[in-house]
């Protein structure tokens, strides 16, 4: 691309006055006939002025600047980046689905209800918990829904000195943070050598003000807890519960139900697990299910079925409240019911399946050159890690900027942190063996170039519209808006 | 494949789970391809039924340009990932930057983060932030909130040590009561917040609320509707210090509520309070303008445990479609479309005040008002509800004494037809 | 001005240098280099009164927030206001210009459980 279409100005740069984009019908009064001046603004927000055709031509040139899951590969361990079927965009955007109105009569959204409901068995199904709610708006919302409902339950027994959450090292830096949000104090617990959690670790920083302990299963490391059961007795001897981050379910989806190793509680992200697009950064969701003793303290409303009629209605005395001004986001929970009701029991399985098969030929296929810091077999993703004593001075961010050049986008890095230059590849079970062999062969002529022309990764990326950039300044003097 | 990895079958790759779990039975209904799934999710939306909305209440139905969904479901935005590669994800990072510079420039204020998951949400995280700038413990707000945002506030501040929420009452008029907002601040507020419109859809008297909060060294946390600045007066202009929003209203479908789009804005000397993902400009190696996440040191991969909220996905694209409306409107499309909200809303109330047994209380009003009828609403609701009419929010479940009260909108999307259709069905009843 | 040498340091990377009754603290060179380019400083307030060991300040890198430990117990009485503007000096300057904050030590002797500056690099060289 030339130089000249590769500058992106902003909107407001391409701004002349008194232009605009879309025009709506003259009221039949000023608004200062109806409200005091007083109300009224003065001067003219500094918004864009520019034609629709310029503005459609803007967003569209943007558009072709990013990487996207529909045009590039994306490795992302612990993102789960599967194919997102166009028919759900369609589905969930339906007009009867998009003009509800939360408040509208029960009688005139059925239909929604409906798929709330739907989509609560689904869940309870295939995680084998008692009750589900889909109100969170994301993973990260769930695990707050979760650890208040948790607190909530302790509470109602009288047990109130149960204030801290134990969380492993290995642990995304948002069970932590929610466990801080939720007023608990967190207690770190070291992973054992082999990536999992130390039961010793763990039996010593249990005790009667352990509120609950936070696992993600398959780990971070992508392993399964060998000991899960164990695990889950011990948290349970200590009266405690157990809370599983499943932002990895998709390497458990139909092999195996949390609820039956002694999971109390879960979220599930249906931007992850369940297809639904990611764009950009949201909107998720982050349904919540509980075991039949704790579920009367999640959020409500939930929906039931009475005669027939799917309601929001209910007694919901014990529950922690709302964690969001409506019921869910609707529009991607639809989604996600679309993807389940595309499978059976029969076809479940092989989500999880080909998904682990996939992440171990691609670290089996790199051994020698990109090594796992585990070396054993993996679940749906696995965590490479380089060192760049051995690696003429390249880290982990130079090899994931040099597949940004090869049109891959990078895999997850520097994640868990107990693994040193981390590079985290979940290829999931919708990539083809071709694309895994041509992610494979990427890395290894990046391996090759790491010993010929290491500068060249080390400078990486350099085929893109814009170079390495300068966090550094950029953090110094922000600039947040024109 | 199964060859290179050295297994004869996957299962050998499960041998970590113990065997007892694996597979259990699944209790799921048959697999639909494409076609029946489109036939049955069809029929499910279609057992939703249309009615002429009048409903507001915090979700609002506005008029959504085509240019909008047709943008922001170009598969580069709607499938990318989160931007933390920069150089690869330039163009959702420029639409942020420019989403957040639209609501900077729409509030009035200093700073403004990528967005939260709704107005509710963002309200909470903007009080936290507000109890953690100030150091003190006391929370105020309007009893004239949403009740559904009272019960998100109560359950993000309830494990907090010694935070107390105390609610400041409302007039007959609706409008807050200011000396009890005089007795009620204290060196122990943290901050106040004001709700512009407030639930029943009344303007409050701003400048005079500010002057009271900030006198008591506390901060004014105001949540405004954002379609609404195009001709109302932004929060800046009252000198709020942290601005909150629901941002459906710009370019979102209603949807049931969700998702929502949470804005939350602050003036500079906030910023590293404020939760949430930031874009910043920066320069690449060729000195060349670029967009980054900034400021992440304050976010939970990095702070883990010490970050000020967990939040990690957020509603990216519905800010995408936000940024895209206001680009297509501008200042004056916005102003065109506020005005018609001000003056539907106003002629369907003055046209139900003159109706017999029904009366409009005497508050300023941008596009919602509280009608006091002759019957309880729920009837007013089933009886216009036959004649295909979403006629209003019933006020009798959040506030005592108003089983007669029924909360309506008018936004744009009100005809005048509909508007002469509700004035003849209400007096039919 | 705060001579490597002549300060006293704690385990966890900060020097202290008296100053009458109180005690200039900042960064070693090693923690300075660890953290790499410094965007911001998140310094205490004045008035604060701070325990030794207890976190009080938090350096930020792009990747990074590093928690500051008070090497000493007293009151904050003097924060270096030059770092908002400039937070790199304390890389370029982490014993001189790149000071943090000034404590009024409440109990001088704890000066002496600290490390000399041999201590400290043997700590670090392990």
């Amino acid at each position: 691309m030339e130089e000249i279409l590769q500058k992106s100005q902003l909107s407001i740069e391409k701004s002349r006055p008194g232009c605009r984009g879309v025009r709506f019908e003259k009221a039949p009064q000023p608004a200062s006939v109806y409200l005091d001046k007083k109300f009224l603004r003065t001067k003219s927000p500094q918004l864009p002025e520019i034609s629709e055709f310029e503005t459609v031509r803007h967003f569209t040139r943007l558009s072709q600047l990013n990487y996207s899951l529909d045009a590039q590969f994306y490795p992302l361990g612990s993102c789960t980046m599967k194919y997102n079927p166009k028919a759900y965009d369609t589905l969930s955007t339906l007009p009867g689905f998009t003009a509800a109105h939360p408040f509208a009569p029960e009688s005139a959204v059925q239909g929604t209800l409906e798929v709330m409901y739907r989509l609560q068995e689904l869940l309870k199904s295939i995680t084998g918990l008692a009750a589900f709610t889909v109100q969170p708006a994301a993973g990260a919302h769930g695990e707050l829904t979760g650890i208040l409902t948790a607190r909530a339950y302790h509470a109602a027994r009288g047990d109130h000195q149960r204030t801290e959450v134990i969380v492993p090292d290995t642990a995304h830096g948002t069970n932590p943070a929610t466990a801080n949000m939720a007023g608990c104090t967190v207690i770190n617990i070291k992973s054992a050598a082999d990536g999992c959690v130390d039961k010793k670790a763990l039996q010593a920083a249990l005790s009667e003000k352990t509120m609950a302990v936070m696992l993600t299963v398959p780990n971070t490391v992508g392993l399964f807890e060998k000991d899960i059961r164990e695990i889950a007795d011990m948290v349970h001897a200590a009266g405690a519960l157990l809370y599983m981050d499943g932002a990895n379910f998709n390497a458990l989806i139909g092999l195996a139900k949390p609820a039956d190793f002694g999971v109390d509680i879960m979220h599930l992200n249906v931007h992850k697990t369940f297809a639904a697009p990611h764009g950009g950064g949201g909107p998720g969701a982050g349904p919540v299910g509980a075991s039949a003793e704790v579920a009367p303290f999640l959020p409500a409303p939930q929906v039931s079925v009475k005669e027939g009629r799917y309601t929001l209605q209910g007694k919901f005395d014990k529950s922690i409240g709302k964690m969001k001004a409506f019921y869910g986001n609707i529009a991607v929970l639809v989604r996600g019911y679309c993807y389940l009701r595309q499978f059976d029991a029969k076809t479940l399985p092989a989500i999880a399946e080909n998904a682990i098969l996939n992440a171990n030929y691609v670290r089996q296929r790199l051994k020698g050159k990109f090594n796992a810091f585990f070396d054993c077999n993996c679940m749906h993703e696995c965590v490479l890690s380089i060192n760049p004593a051995e690696m003429n001075g390249i880290h982990t961010a130079d090899v994931a900027k040099r597949l940004l050049d090869y049109g891959f986008y990078a895999p997850t890095i520097y994640f868990p942190l107990i693994v040193p230059e981390a590079l985290m590849i979940e290829p999931t079970e919708t990539e083809n063996k071709a694309m895994l062999d041509a992610f494979i062969t990427a890395l290894e002529k990046i391996y090759d170039e790491i010993q010929t022309n290491p500068q060249v990764v080390h400078e990486a990326p350099h085929g893109l519209p814009v170079d390495k950039i300068d966090e550094v300044s950029a953090a110094r003097q922000p600039n947040l808006h024109w | 494949m199964l060859r290179t990895v050295g297994v004869s079958s996957v299962k050998e790759l499960l041998s970590q789970i113990p065997q007892e779990l694996l597979y259990p039975a699944l209790s799921l209904p048959a697999a639909l391809s494409e076609q029946e799934l489109t036939a049955h999710v069809k029929g499910l939306a279609a057992k939703n039924k249309p009615l002429v909305n009048f409903i507001g209440a915090g979700c609002y139905e506005h008029f959504i340009p085509a240019a909008v969904p047709a943008l922001a479901s170009r598969g580069e935005f709607l499938t990318a990932y989160t931007p933390y590669q920069a150089e690869a994800s330039q163009g959702t990072l420029q639409t942020i930057y420019e989403f957040q510079s639209c609501i900077c420039a729409l509030l009035g204020m200093d700073v403004a983060t990528a967005s939260h998951y709704d107005g509710a949400t963002a309200l909470a995280e903007g009080v936290c932030a507000a109890l953690r700038i100030t150091g003190r413990k006391q929370v105020l707000i309007p009893a004239a909130l949403h009740p559904h945002y009272k019960q998100v506030l109560h359950t993000y501040l309830h494990n907090m040590a010694d935070v107390q929420i105390k609610e400041v009452p409302f007039k007959g008029n609706y409008a807050l009561d200011m000396d009890a907002l005089k007795q009620n601040l204290s060196s122990e507020s943290s901050c106040f917040v004001l709700a512009q419109p407030n639930f029943f859809g009344g303007l409050e008297e701003a400048e005079e609320i500010s002057a009271l909060v900030h006198a008591a060294g506390a901060l004014l946390v105001t949540l405004v509707n954002p379609l609404s600045l195009g001709i109302l007066k932004s929060p800046a202009e009252y000198d709020t210090d942290i601005a909150v929003a629901e941002g459906q209203v710009l370019g979102n479908p209603m949807s049931f509520g969700g998702p929502g789009l949470g804005i939350m804005a602050a003036k500079k000397a906030y910023v590293r309070q404020l939760p949430g993902r930031m874009v910043g400009i920066a320069k690449d190696k060729q000195g060349r303008r670029s967009f980054v996440l900034t400021l992440q040191a304050r976010e939970q991969h990095i702070r883990r445990e010490k970050a000020a909220s967990n939040i990690c996905s957020n509603e990216a694209l519905c800010a995408l479609q936000a940024v895209i409306y206001l680009t297509l409107l501008g200042p004056q499309g916005l102003k065109e479309v506020a005005e018609l909200n001000v003056s539907r809303a106003h002629e369907l109330a003055v046209r139900l005040d003159a109706l017999d047994g029904y009366e409009v209380k005497e508050m300023p009003f941008f596009n919602e008002f509280v009608l006091e009828c002759k019957l309880p609403a729920w009837k007013v609701i089933e009886k216009m509800a036959e004649k295909g009419i979403a006629a209003g929010y019933a006020l009798d479940k959040d506030f005592d004494g108003f089983e007669h009260r029924l909360l309506i909108c008018a936004t744009e999307m009100r005809t005048e037809a509909d508007i002469a259709n509700y004035v003849r069905a209400m007096e039919a009843i | 001005m705060y001579n490597q040498e002549n300060c006293r340091f704690a385990a966890t990377h900060e020097w202290a240098a008296k100053e009458g009754e109180l005690a200039v603290v900042g960064i070693s060179n090693h923690a300075q280099e660890e953290i790499s380019d410094i965007v911001f400083v998140d310094l205490p307030k004045v008035g604060t009164q701070v325990k030794v060991g207890q976190n009080c300040c938090v350096i930020e890198s792009v990747k990074s927030a590093s928690e500051i430990y008070a090497p000493v117990s007293g009151e904050i009485v003097a924060v270096n206001e030059a770092l908002n503007d400039d937070p790199a000096l304390v890389n370029r300057e982490p014993h001189a210009g790149g000071w943090l904050f000034k404590i009024k030590m409440a109990n001088p002797a704890e000066m002496d459980a600290l490390l000399d500056f041999a201590g400290y690099q043997a700590t670090i060289q392990k």
